[in-house]
């Protein structure tokens, strides 16, 4: 079994290879045109170049900065109203369709109209990159503090816990999950919502990097850029995968 | 029944807050508006012919991006959930891809196809293709091994055999893959069309930001909320209609 796991995986990334120099083959033989496709090894050299000549640092910080930024407003912010909404059978049937209508809602179609009231400030990139990184992290917080099993509460009862115990000991641990995977969900879409809004606002970062490489058609470094940017976003999957599986460990 | 009216209480009460206090306590400028002046917007928008043209620009990009996106990613997710070999060789490249945003690459599809409905097709068709393939390939690896069996003892071709067996037993959970990949779909193209694409609802609401017409873009911002709770909505009440009995819940009953 575990050899067979080896052979799969050292087939992976054979498969990799084979698909790269597949593409570098058809590349070198100029079946596309090279503005438009540009061979692997070119985006590796141009990648290479951004990195030695110490330009890709700026924007990626920025990017990422914005990123977190707008994501950890709208974490934090998501939590607690999810919590205030799902602990209130009451509130929540008020609140639900209006909650169901926002969710749908494109978060960059939101872009115009904060622009219209904040202007093209940093201000108004982090109030929309929270914005539509909120909804998922509410939905979550609010399903998990609503789905509490109903014997544990009676158990609670029983024991005469106080509300703040409750919280923390019973309300609080079931919404955890529910909460981390809105998170996960969240962080995409703040990456995705800086890249827009960098495009849309013209500010320093990598989806503005992007736009800049396609309109004086340096292909390269605009292939690079989208490396870059689907690393960024592996990484912080990644990296928010680990801490799940880490806090969720007792389950 | 008792929810629907509840629900309403509050958009109702911050309309009716947002008009008095727009017609009392400030005056409609270049960024503020009232909700009678965005319905009158609409409504014209709506006799002028514009919106109509821009909603079906905007549906179709989405519409169409999303049909390829769904066929490419239903047959790859059938072939990579039926082998176990093939899922583990392909499946890291897969993941290599999948979390590139589909928006970084509005920019490489301006340069390919310049401004239109092509490139606003390709970047939808990226976003939509990766929930459609995952959830695919995750239904074909939860068929009943028994189906394969008999499908096998039939001698029937490869291409046969995932049209009659594998895609009908899947079809209920891909559809809840679908449904997200649809609204994903309307996401995105509003999104380029915002970036990049002088075309559609998103071109319009930008417009309307530009030539500071708060009353408009207030609108149209009111519209692709309704056009995106509808979708939605309509698909759900499809899915519950017609695949309930599918649930994975009961499928075991």
């Amino acid at each position: 079994m575990k050899a067979d796991r080896l052979v799969i995986a050292a087939g992976a990334g054979l498969f990799l290879l084979v698909l790269l120099g597949a593409v570098q083959a058809i590349a070198e033989l100029r079946v596309v045109s090279p503005v438009f496709f540009p061979s692997p090894l070119r985006i590796a050299e141009a990648l290479y170049r951004q990195v030695a000549a110490g330009s890709i640092w700026s924007p990626l910080a920025q990017t990422c900065a914005r990123m977190l930024s707008g994501w950890l407003l709208a974490v934090a912010l998501g939590i607690f109203v999810g919590a205030v909404i799902g602990s209130s059978a009451n509130l929540a049937s008020y609140l639900d369709p209006t909650l169901e209508f926002l969710r749908t809602l494109p978060a960059s179609a939101v872009m115009p109209i904060f622009i219209l009231c904040m202007g093209l400030t940093p201000q108004m990139i982090v109030s929309v990159i929270s914005f539509g990184a909120l909804w998922p992290v509410l939905l979550g917080s609010l399903h998990g503090f609503r789905s509490v099993e109903p014997r544990l509460l009676e158990v609670a009862d029983t024991l005469e816990l106080g509300r703040f115990d409750r919280l923390v000991k019973i309300e609080i641990p079931n919404a955890v999950p529910d909460i981390l995977s809105g998170m996960r969900v969240s962080l995409a879409f703040a990456l995705i919502l800086s890249v827009v809004a960098e495009m849309l606002a013209s500010v320093e970062g990598l989806g503005n990097n992007v736009l800049l490489a396609s309109r004086s058609f340096r292909t390269s470094d605009l292939y690079a850029g989208i490396l870059v940017l689907g690393v960024v976003g592996a990484l912080t999957t990644a990296a928010l995968g680990a801490l799940e599986r880490r806090l969720l460990r007792w389950r | 029944m008792t929810r629907l009216p509840r629900g309403l209480a509050l958009p109702i009460a911050a309309l009716i807050a947002w008009e008095t206090s727009g017609r009392t306590l400030f005056q409609p400028t270049d960024t503020l508006t009232r909700p009678s002046a965005m319905a009158a917007a609409l409504v014209q928008a709506g006799m002028d012919g514009s919106l109509v043209q821009a909603t079906a620009e905007t549906l179709a990009g989405a519409a169409i991006g999303f049909l390829i996106a769904s066929v490419l990613g239903t047959a790859a997710g059938i072939v990579l959930g039926s082998s176990r070999i093939l899922g583990g060789v392909a499946g890291p490249t897969v993941e290599l891809l999948r979390p590139i945003p589909a928006v970084a690459l509005i920019p490489l599809g301006l340069l390919i196809f310049g401004f239109g409905v092509r490139m606003e097709v390709m970047t939808v068709a990226f976003a939509c293709l990766w929930p459609v393939m995952t959830v695919a390939s995750a239904a074909v690896k939860g068929i009943d091994p028994r189906l394969i069996e008999v499908s096998r003892t039939l001698e029937i071709g490869r291409l046969e055999q995932a049209l009659k067996f594998i895609l009908p037993s899947i079809f209920p959970r891909l559809f809840v893959g679908l449904r997200l990949a649809a609204g994903v779909a309307l996401v995105v193209a509003v999104t380029v069309e915002i970036a990049a694409n002088p075309q559609g609802l998103g071109y319009r609401l930008i417009l309307a930001q530009q030539n500071l017409r708060p009353d408009l873009a207030f609108g149209l911002l009111t519209w692709i909320g309704c056009l995106g709770w509808v979708l939605n909505r309509g698909l759900v009440g499809v899915e519950r209609r017609y695949f309930w009995r599918f649930a994975p819940a009961k499928r075991n009953a």
